[in-house]
């Protein structure tokens, strides 16, 4: 299949416009962080005039930034794990059997993406502090309850997926470990996740990134110990001054593990949202 | 198999859970008797310049009581909603720093230890306070629901260099001044004031100190909002019209919200700027402090009827005490100590601020030119934002429409008095009963 | 290669039903619950007390004065719904023009995000040079923190200093430098803003869709002589149509709710052009303290994206079926 002189250059001019949308922010975030302050607030210029390379030392007294990267990676990947784990177990029981409640627990699951998080906010934050009153386990203002918060987020999307991804797995697998003796936990850990790790893979990517962006539950059940990025990029708008060059300095130098875990995961992302989004 | 893999499973939730748990350092309170919470704003240049300056204080504070005090700071992003869930849990900090324009509404939550003449008393009396630092405390005929610990007031800033430049010698006294002043200094990039168009409290602030000016009141005695009254109208008329109809105001100045008008006067784009304690932000934006000279806020030539001498609202941050507190003495003692002579000058000095106390006004770190003009301003005419629990929905809702009211200027429509009234009615309405 | 192991073998996914005989299944009993019941406790503890919770608030009356104790704040029934669905009230009003700035926002900020989404995905499947490092660029908007994304285009987008105006006075293609943040523009901004973030996501959705699509049925239509658009029609969108359901339906349910874009680009307060029904909830029950109508608002809007969602799952599972 021969590509043709128009659609060569239909591709290309789409392609170069969509790389201009998404490089232009980029770009700006990048030579604001090499400007000094008062020229990321003075008129645009494309290229910085005295850069410097100031900002991406200060950042890290500004804000205890590596502090705020430190909680931001630990609360998001232990999030994202036991989010896929507990979204496995479940995904498995909806695709494999048939059991009263299957749809209620569907449908209730959906319904809780459609409710304003911001009404969320104050129930769940009075069940945290009272269920910490009745078992000593500090869900305020810890990690612990980040992380619990955020796991829930990303778990009615993960079984979604998952559940899509199960079903496409042909049955004649299960049986042929059933005919060998396997019990449903053999069946689901020796034979259905290994063929879907591509899609498990997928769902801990969309998990971890739930948990890393996250800015209004994390603005009020964080502390100066447990605060996360997402909120904490925020603390270099201080009372005087909003120091824009850091802000940008900071964004950049917080997304390189993120880029690079991308890059890293993105042949098993790829294939595996595929399977789990076809139902 | 099966439940032993479940139960290995759960195990593993335990250990992660526990992992993430055993990082957090425990929280105070609940280990020795004497450990106290405290919850401080950001008053300095970062979080962490904040800390440096209070923690000395805290230990000297554990040296004379034995009372330890753990120490956050909260960035302004977050105080409110963080004070909300601990005011609507009973689990929170002893001890809190909250706007001072808050008071009333944090009052109406009954979370906090109302400061009655026994308890103003345990702190030195209600006498030690600035008057008009503790009347934006609460509302009138309540006790204050907390006590003052910085104060400030809104001043004019301007440019020394710039009105040299221009040959003006005094910074102007009155709206009609500032406008044939400012009119002379807008030439070019250059323009006569700059304002924070975009800034919602920012907006309100100027709505309050503008309606006093002119006679108006944003409630009655009855606590009803009055936002569309004649008064009013006038007042946010007078201020948008320095953008709309006197022109000295950068129309883009409609957009900010951010501060970009401390920066844009600080780089000399504006000549003017109406601010409350703008020395610091000056600093770290690399203006020095002999560059700009700072004036009372103007008022009218000729006083409107039922007009007060008001040029600012009292601003500032007040200290309150939880009623949740274990060990209230000890929180009483801390709020003590904060309030005291020396921690006083020792913090305002810092933070560019005012001592919220009266008997430290002398003291040689608050006579620089900035401080007296604000002393000044909050001794003589400086008047609390209304204290009504409503006020957060006041300053949302003025704010906004005087944000919108800015938007129209900039692109050209005209500011009528009608369309003045007209957004502040809407605001009004939605004020709800 | 765990990839080249694990595609779902069959050349058209299987759909639903297949291989659901009863014979495959494992047999009924009291582990399917044991299964959820992990999923089921969070889903309960974060998710569905605290809307339970929300859906109490509503019908009390509950302010500043009452959040201590909850249980002085008094019953008010569908007060709260009165006031809020009031469109004549000036209450109702504000919501109800909310309610379609944000129809238009999600409708707008969905389909944009799709096309793009789609037509890089087509454009990339044919191996170049440099392909590989423009699916990693268009991932990136993903990954960087709201704040920050949100904050830079905030900087492109102001009206003196922006990168924005700087180029539309230099082209020559405005005179004067108009408003972004402010005003009607503000709506169009919020718009680019949200596509920007959005698109990734979409992107890789589709991008990971269109690897399932075996390049037999391409070279087929290409005999046939189909050019771009038939092959788009006739190959692509329908292969591409299970995807499509579960990601334009995310994508709606994100975008319908979003909060944080509009709350950074225009610092709490939102131009009435651009006001979106997430940051007006905030302001009329949040930052005004008053939680009972906040909710009663919160509650609406779910009987609203529920009745869409299930709608939309009914149309799209019944074209399915047919198709």
């Amino acid at each position: 299949m021969r590509e043709t002189a128009a659609e060569r250059w239909s591709r290309r001019v789409v392609l170069t416009l969509l790389t201009l949308f998404t490089v232009t922010p980029l770009y700006v975030m990048l030579s604001s962080a090499v400007k000094p302050l008062r020229d990321v607030q003075g008129a645009f210029t494309w290229l910085p005039t005295r850069p410097s390379f100031q900002a991406f030392v200060d950042m890290w007294s500004t804000v205890p930034l590596g502090r705020y990267l430190v909680n931001s990676l630990l609360v998001s990947s232990v999030a994202a794990v036991v989010s896929v784990a507990i979204a496995i177990f479940a995904a498995f029981a909806v695709s494999r059997y048939r059991f009263r409640g299957r749809q209620v627990f569907s449908v209730t699951v959906l319904s809780t993406q459609m409710f304003p998080g911001i009404l969320f906010l104050l129930p769940l934050f009075l069940i945290y502090v009272n269920l910490g009153n009745a078992t000593g386990i500090e869900l305020y203002a810890s990690r612990t309850g980040l992380v619990i918060t955020y796991l829930t987020f990303s778990l009615p999307f993960s079984i979604w997926m998952l559940v899509g991804y199960f079903d496409s797995i042909p049955r004649g697998l299960d049986e042929a470990a059933q005919v060998d003796g396997a019990g449903p936990m053999r069946t689901l850990f020796q034979v259905i996740l290994p063929t879907a790790i591509p899609g498990v893979v997928a769902v801990t990517v969309y998990a971890f990134m739930t948990a890393w962006g996250e800015v209004l539950f994390a603005s009020v059940m964080t502390d100066e110990n447990s605060r996360t990025l997402a909120v904490g990029l925020q603390g270099y708008a201080t009372q005087y001054n909003v120091y824009w060059n850091q802000v940008m300095a900071a964004s950049l130098v917080v997304s390189i593990p993120v880029v690079a875990g991308f890059l890293m995961l993105q042949r098993y992302f790829v294939a595996g949202l595929t399977a789990g989004a076809v139902k | 198999m099966s439940r032993r893999l479940l139960a290995m499973t759960a195990a593993a939730l335990v250990l992660a859970a526990s992992i993430t748990a055993c990082g957090d350092d425990s929280e105070g309170g609940s280990g020795g008797a004497k450990t106290l919470t405290y919850w401080a704003s950001n008053q300095g240049s970062s979080l962490d310049f904040d800390k440096q300056t209070l923690q000395p204080e805290l230990d000297k504070f554990e040296q004379q009581t034995g009372i330890k005090v753990n120490v956050e700071v909260v960035p302004w992003s977050d105080l409110l909603n963080r004070l909300l869930a601990a005011a609507t849990s009973g689990k929170g900090p002893d001890v809190v720093n909250i706007g001072n324009t808050w008071s009333a509404s944090l009052q109406a939550t009954g979370a906090f230890i109302p400061f009655d003449d026994a308890t103003i008393g345990a702190v030195g009396g209600k006498d030690r306070f600035v008057p008009a630092a503790l009347a934006a405390a609460g509302a009138p005929g309540q006790p204050p629901t907390a006590v003052p610990l910085y104060s400030l007031a809104y001043a004019l800033y301007y440019n020394k260099k710039m009105f040299a430049d221009a040959g003006i010698s005094a910074p102007p006294t009155t709206w009609e001044e500032l406008v044939t002043t400012g009119k002379k200094l807008t030439k070019g990039d250059q323009w006569g004031l700059a304002v924070e168009g975009a800034n919602i409290s920012e907006n309100s602030h100027h709505a309050f100190a503008f309606g006093q000016q002119w006679g108006g009141e944003w409630f009655d005695a009855s606590g009803k909002p009055t936002f569309d009254t004649p008064q009013n109208v006038a007042a946010v008329k007078r201020y948008i019209d320095l953008m709309a109809v006197d022109k000295i105001v950068n129309p883009s100045n409609a957009e900010y919200a951010q501060n970009q008008s401390v920066s844009d006067f600080a780089n000399g784009k504006a000549a003017m700027l109406l601010w409350q304690a703008a020395g610091n932000a000056f600093k770290t934006q690399g203006m020095a402090a002999d560059a700009y000279g700072v004036a009372p806020v103007p008022f009218p030539a000729t006083t409107p009827a039922g007009g007060k001498k008001v040029n600012s609202m009292v601003a500032g941050i007040n200290i309150a005490v939880f009623k949740h507190t274990k060990d209230k003495d000890a929180a009483l003692q801390f709020v003590k100590f904060m309030t005291s002579d020396a921690e006083q000058v020792q913090l305002n000095k810092v933070y560019g601020s005012l001592p919220s106390v009266t008997t430290v006004s002398g003291d040689a770190a608050f006579q620089a030119e900035e401080q007296k003009v604000l002393a000044s301003v909050l001794a003589t005419s400086a008047a609390p934002l209304p204290q009504v629990a409503e006020e957060s929905k006041f300053e949302t809702l003025v704010g906004t429409a005087m944000k919108e009211l800015f938007a129209d200027a900039a692109s050209g429509k005209a500011v009528t008095e009608d369309a003045v009234k007209e957004k502040l009615g809407n605001a009004q309405q939605q004020m709800g009963s | 290669m765990v990839t080249t192991t694990t595609a779902p073998a069959p050349a058209r996914p299987s759909t639903p039903g297949t291989g659901r005989t009863k014979k495959g299944r494992l047999p009924r009993s009291k582990l399917p619950y044991l299964l959820l019941l992990p999923a089921i406790a969070l889903e309960l503890l974060v998710h569905v007390v605290p809307m339970v919770v929300g859906v109490w608030m509503s019908v009390l009356e509950l302010t500043q004065f009452q959040i201590r104790d909850w249980s002085a704040a008094p019953f008010v029934g569908l007060d709260n719904y009165k006031a809020t669905l009031d469109v004549n009230g000036p209450v109702g009003k504000e919501l109800l023009h909310s309610f379609w700035v944000t129809v238009m926002y999600t409708t707008l900020s969905v389909g944009l995000s799709w096309l793009f989404g789609l037509f890089a995905g087509v454009y990339l499947q044919r191996p170049f040079p440099g392909r590989s490092l423009l699916r990693t660029l268009f991932l990136t908007p993903y990954a960087l923190p709201v704040y920050a994304a949100v904050i830079t285009w905030t900087f492109i987008f102001q009206r003196d200093t922006g990168l924005l105006n700087e180029l539309l006075t230099t082209t020559g293609l405005a005179d004067d430098r108009p408003f972004w943040l402010i005003g009607g523009n503000s709506f169009w901004a919020l718009l680019v803003v949200s596509v920007w973030r959005s698109w990734p996501f979409a992107f890789l959705c589709v991008m990971a869709g269109l690897q399932n699509v075996p390049s037999e049925m391409y070279e087929a239509a290409a005999i046939d002589g189909a050019g771009f658009w038939r092959r788009l029609k006739d190959v692509t969108l329908p292969m591409l149509r299970p995807v499509n359901q579960v990601l334009i339906l995310v994508l709606f349910l994100w975008t319908f709710n979003d909060f944080n874009t509009p709350f950074v680009l225009f610092g709490g307060s939102a131009p009435e052009q651009a006001d979106l029904i997430s940051i007006h909830i905030y302001r009329s029950s949040f930052i005004t303290w008053n939680f009972g109508q906040g909710s009663a608002m919160s509650v609406a809007l779910l009987l609203f994206l529920l009745i869409v969602t299930a709608g939309y799952l009914l149309v799209t599972n019944r074209r399915r079926e047919h198709a």
